[in-house]
């Protein structure tokens, strides 16, 4: 906002007691266009008793509660336990289950495993399919119509900008989410991670890697991270 | 409608077989889903999809999930190729 416009409402005194009256409404108003009709259609549906103000709460308090922090656990399982990636492989629900990630819900998983030659990439060109009981809400730019639109034409073009480059006999394997199923990327285990713990494994593993945009990192850029 | 424009069309093959879900062309309408529909992966090559347009590497593949009745087997199509 302008310090014009501030001032403006300044020497109209009433915006700010309209704003002391209702607290909120100063709120509302910084809301963009397509927020406030979700308000708006939450406070219908909630009048007219298709939800509850508590179902509301609900889902998101149990969309707060999923992070990619549960995918990086999952990822660093499956590298330092062989068995565990099978399961990981063959049935993603129940391995989420084995470490307390509870990705039960009407959505399937699959788990794409990418090795020294096949490179995989999550998109959802119709809007924005992605894990979300296991890693929470996608990131801005995954539901971009940039990203959704150009990750199948020009799928390395697009990890380049995200700073991966591919070698040419890597094939990529793009995914294009559109129904039941959701798909997460298992990252390649980075060089010289011979020692480190599990826990610490789990900190290479970032977002984007589980998408496919990027590898996971290398253990010395992460330490330089931390620093 | 689920299935990306951009396949549609095109030939490629069944990767995979995801079992059976409520079909989303009726649970769009209020409909019950049922008879549920056969969900596949069905993979395609990227040089079928952009011809010249993709110009990455000729080994590079994309896989959508496409429900059974948008499906036709391959050599009913036009084109060449496996289905």
């Amino acid at each position: 906002m302008s310090t014009e416009h501030d001032h403006a409402h300044d020497q109209h005194g009433h915006t700010h007691d309209v704003a002391q009256h209702d607290p909120e409404a100063a709120e509302r108003n910084k809301v963009p266009f397509y927020g406030k009709r979700i308000y708006a259609i939450r406070d219908l549906l909630i009048e007219k008793g298709v939800l509850s103000r508590d179902d509301v709460q609900r889902q998101i308090d149990y969309m707060d509660a999923r992070s990619p922090a549960n995918g990086a656990r999952l990822v660093a399982r499956a590298w330092v336990d062989p068995a565990f990636k099978q399961r990981l492989l063959s049935n993603p629900k129940s391995a989420c289950a084995e470490l307390g990630i509870d990705a039960s819900g009407l959505v399937e998983f699959v788990v794409l495993e990418n090795t020294e030659k096949v490179h995989n990439l999550v998109v959802c060109t119709l809007c924005s399919c992605y894990p979300r009981p296991i890693l929470g809400r996608p990131p801005d730019w995954y539901k971009s119509f940039a990203y959704r639109s150009r990750a199948v034409v020009e799928p390395r073009a697009v990890m380049r900008e995200f700073g991966t480059e591919l070698a040419a006999d890597v094939a990529v394997r793009v995914f294009d989410s559109s129904a039941d199923m959701r798909y997460l990327v298992l990252p390649r285990r980075p060089a010289a991670t011979d020692g480190m713990s599990e826990e610490e494994l789990a900190t290479l593993v970032t977002r984007d890697s589980m998408i496919g945009v990027t590898l996971a990192r290398e253990p010395a850029r992460a330490a330089a991270v931390v620093r | 409608m689920r299935t990306p424009t951009y396949v549609r069309g095109k030939q490629g093959w069944v990767e995979r077989v995801h079992g059976e879900f409520r079909n989303p062309e009726s649970l769009a309408y209020g409909g019950d889903g049922l008879p549920r529909k056969a969900l596949y992966m069905v993979g395609f090559r990227q040089s079928d999809l952009w011809h010249a347009r993709y110009r990455e590497s000729s080994g590079d593949t994309l896989y959508v999930d496409i429900y059974e009745g948008w499906l036709v087997p391959a050599d009913s199509a036009e084109g060449t190729g496996s289905g």
